[in-house]
């Protein structure tokens, strides 16, 4: 089943993804954050709160002076490391019960400095590379079922509960276990700290959440005899935080978008492009597949109309994790099913969209969205609406499958309601497993010219972001109807120059082994 | 003259409802009669338990056809909403264009001390809730969003700059009463400053009721669930009636 699409449009629109990318990454290079510079600490091994409940790395980088942050939170921290002698964890403990002052290590040389952090460089790599090799060993111990993967959601607030629920969904057939993050903490400039049991619809992700349900579900996979996968979301003020913490776990996915936080949570763009950088860098190295967010344009705005927008976000996606070192089976570019019910032949524009990535991205483990703006109290319907999309995600060849609820409008799910929802989309994938590979679509069918049309307006909107630079695009409003200034937005004060001598010596590192870590 | 009503199956007070539901046990048929009578213990009748099925370690899931004895007396029930207006973005910026005939100026913030924006956020951000676009999508709607923390007075004096249309005061911290009290403040220095008159006044939160927020002296109170629509399609039906009645 394949579509007859324009190659040349294709390589063209990768090219003007290039050219929409580079200058952006012109900026990044120049530039880094403080949530660069708090996950540089956090890979050094530092963590912890204060007793007033702030966390060590924010601590320290906000102690910093200008100066001396513009080269990097490394070089400063690594002084008092080489002065002190201590261990980094040790040091900021030290450092956050105000006994000592980074300050006070100025006459430190760099070298000496860089001599210390390397070492616990070295260190904090192999630890990731550790948690790396231990999944790829349980994946060929324990393999997955075939794919799509289906993909569940928990949220219930408390970590303990979600931790039951992730469970239960493992044994109901669910794949991958993602818990949903307490509302608004995409916002937050600091990560949570230990184990919570209250959130707003969804639960804080903490490094500790990460642990409790990891275990869990390593306990379940080994008695289910396949992986189950677990993931959480990055995009927001602190995705390089979340990406170290998701590494160190062994999380084995995680929301990642370059534009997300832009758009839809209004935080700063340059922030957002500086830190999903960095924070893809750390995905790459530690095998994290990346899910990008495009289903939020076709929830936000008309399904049929913004199919272009989609398929131009994923090139710009696609083309940022490839500067960041991701290959392509770490991209999970995402698309969703959200056209109207009500409207004839929807059907159709769904599998033409979704064969449309397939094509295009043939590598990619896609991430297919379930309906949910047009979900209402009506279960019933609801249900059978969730049973087509699972057959457009089995026909097309979708990777990833976030699995609809019947009580999507409703309620954060329940245990009966994600049950109800697996077996619904095992069994159309299962009596439907090869229907894709029995049949073609119609020469210059209704399917065929929808799914040419969406590739030629979405050169088209590629082009006119490259004309105008993709700050500038997002500022006049080519994406999803939303503008957002280049200097507006949340987190904007995070984001500064690098001044000569500046330092990231996890980012040095990443460089280097790039593509060198592969499988 | 009452007017009793039962659920319809296909005949008249047959009573029959459908349900399903899930019980922290193992499936058995122990499990399946355990279901059998917890509905009856419900109050129900004629119980039938269609479908029993164990969906994880340790729980099992049903489905189950009854009977209700019970009867509703429809002519006792009296329920006032801010929600009556069921409109679609494109129908609430119509009516704005026709009848207010410009753009409807509205504010929104988590006032007092209240850190928690994911009520206002889920009702103005474009993104809104549950797939219901959030009024800065509005057309017909210019939104400003002063987030959280703000003072009551900070509000008016916005308020009044700006030449606010309606204000959306949200609290989702309840407590001690700090909500009632922000709310309260709130409505006093509007009308302390002749504004009350001309401003839509809402408040919103979890615990928010309609008839709480009557009595405190707003025009109207949205709790938990609120999709964007509902709030839109309130501010536009008062703002087209303060109209109509101004000329």
């Amino acid at each position: 089943m394949e579509l007859r699409i324009d190659r040349g449009a294709v390589e063209r629109c990768r090219e003007l993804a290039r050219a929409i990318a580079a200058p952006v990454s012109e900026f990044i290079a120049a530039h880094s954050t403080v949530s660069v510079e708090r996950s540089v600490l956090r890979l050094l091994g530092v963590d912890g709160v204060s007793t007033e409940d702030v966390p060590v790395p924010n601590l320290i980088v906000d102690a910093l002076s200008p100066e001396e942050r513009a080269r990097g939170a490394a070089l400063a921290f690594g002084r008092g490391l080489a002065e002190t002698g201590l261990e980094p964890q040790g040091l900021g403990e030290a450092l956050a019960r105000g006994e000592l002052s980074l300050s006070a290590f100025a006459r430190v040389p760099d070298e000496a400095a860089r001599r210390v952090v390397e070492a616990f460089v070295e260190r904090s790599l192999a630890r990731i590379r550790a948690r790396r090799e231990e999944r790829a060993e349980k994946l060929a111990r324990l393999p997955q079922l075939p794919p799509p993967l289906l993909y569940v959601i928990v949220a219930s607030g408390n970590i303990y509960e979600d931790r039951t629920a992730a469970v239960a969904a493992a044994e109901a057939g669910a794949q991958i276990v993602a818990v949903i993050r307490s509302t608004g903490q995409s916002l937050l400039d600091f990560v949570p700290f230990g184990p919570t049991t209250e959130g707003f619809g969804g639960t804080y992700a903490t490094q500790a959440n990460f642990k409790i349900v990891r275990e869990a579900l390593d306990a379940a996979s080994e008695r289910l005899g396949r992986y189950v996968m677990l993931t959480n979301y990055a995009s927001g003020l602190c995705m390089p935080e979340i990406a170290t913490m998701a590494a160190i776990e062994r999380l084995d996915m995680l929301l990642n978008d370059s534009m997300y936080g832009i758009l839809f949570r209004d935080i700063n763009m340059k922030r957002t492009f500086v830190d999903q950088h960095f924070s893809r860098m750390l995905n790459a190295y530690s095998g994290i597949v990346i899910n990008t967010g495009e289903d939020n344009y076709l929830t936000t705005a008309d399904a049929v109309e913004q199919a272009p927008a989609v398929l131009a976000s994923q090139f710009i996606n696609e083309e940022f994790a490839h500067r960041a070192g991701m290959p392509d089976r770490q991209i999970g570019l995402g698309d969703a099913y959200e056209i109207d019910p009500d409207l004839e032949d929807g059907f159709l524009f769904q599998v033409a969209q979704a064969q449309l990535a397939r094509q295009i991205f043939p590598d990619a483990p896609l991430k297919y969205m379930p309906p949910t703006k047009h979900m209402t109290g009506d279960i019933f319907k609801g249900h059978l609406i969730d049973a087509l999309f699972n057959l457009t995600s089995v026909m097309t060849h979708q990777t990833i499958h976030l699995c609809g609820m019947l009580t999507e409008a409703i309620h954060t799910p329940f245990l009966g309601d994600r049950a109800l929802s697996l077996e619904n989309a095992r069994y159309v994938m299962n009596t439907a497993r090869h229907f894709g590979d029995e049949i073609a679509f119609k020469p210059e069918g209704k399917i065929e010219q929808r799914a040419r049309g969406v590739l030629a307006d979405a050169e088209r909107l590629l082009g006119r972001v490259a004309e105008r630079g993709l700050m500038q695009a997002i500022e006049a409003a080519v994406f999803a109807d939303v503008s957002r200034p280049p200097d507006g937005g949340r987190g904007y004060d995070g984001v500064f120059p690098r001044a000569a001598g500046y330092w990231n010596p996890f980012e040095e590192a990443l460089r280097t082994t790039r593509g060198s870590c592969g499988g | 003259m009452g007017s009793l009503v039962k659920p319809y199956g296909d005949t008249v007070n047959d009573g029959k409802v459908q349900m399903s539901f899930t019980l922290p046990i193992p499936w058995s048929e122990a499990a399946d009669e355990a279901a059998r009578r917890l509905v009856g213990k419900m109050g129900f009748t004629d119980v039938q338990i269609v479908e029993g099925r164990p969906i994880a370690d340790g729980f099992s899931f049903f489905v189950a056809y009854a009977a209700t004895p019970q009867a509703i007396d429809t002519s006792t029930i009296s329920v006032t909403s801010a929600k009556t207006h069921a409109m679609s973005m494109d129908e609430i910026d119509e009516l704005i264009r026709e009848r207010v005939g410009r753009k409807v100026r509205i504010a929104g913030a988590c006032i007092g001390t209240d850190a928690h924006t994911v009520g206002i956020d889920a009702i103005l951000n474009m993104k809104g809730y549950k797939g219901d676009y959030g009024l800065e999508r509005y057309r017909m709607f210019e939104t400003f969003n002063l987030g959280s923390q703000v003072s009551v007075e900070e509000f008016v004096r916005f308020a009044k700059e700006k030449k606010i249309d309606a204000l959306l005061a949200s609290q989702v911290v309840t407590q001690k009463g700090s909500d009632v009290k922000n709310f309260t403040a709130l409505a006093e220095l509007l009308e302390a400053e002749g504004l009350r008159d001309e401003i839509v006044l809402c408040c919103g939160g979890p615990r928010v009721t309609n008839l709480m927020a009557t009595e405190l002296g707003y025009d109207a109170g949205f709790g938990r669930g609120t999709l964007p629509s509902e709030v839109a399609a309130f501010i536009a039906t008062r703002m087209a009636q303060k109209i109509a009645s101004a000329r």
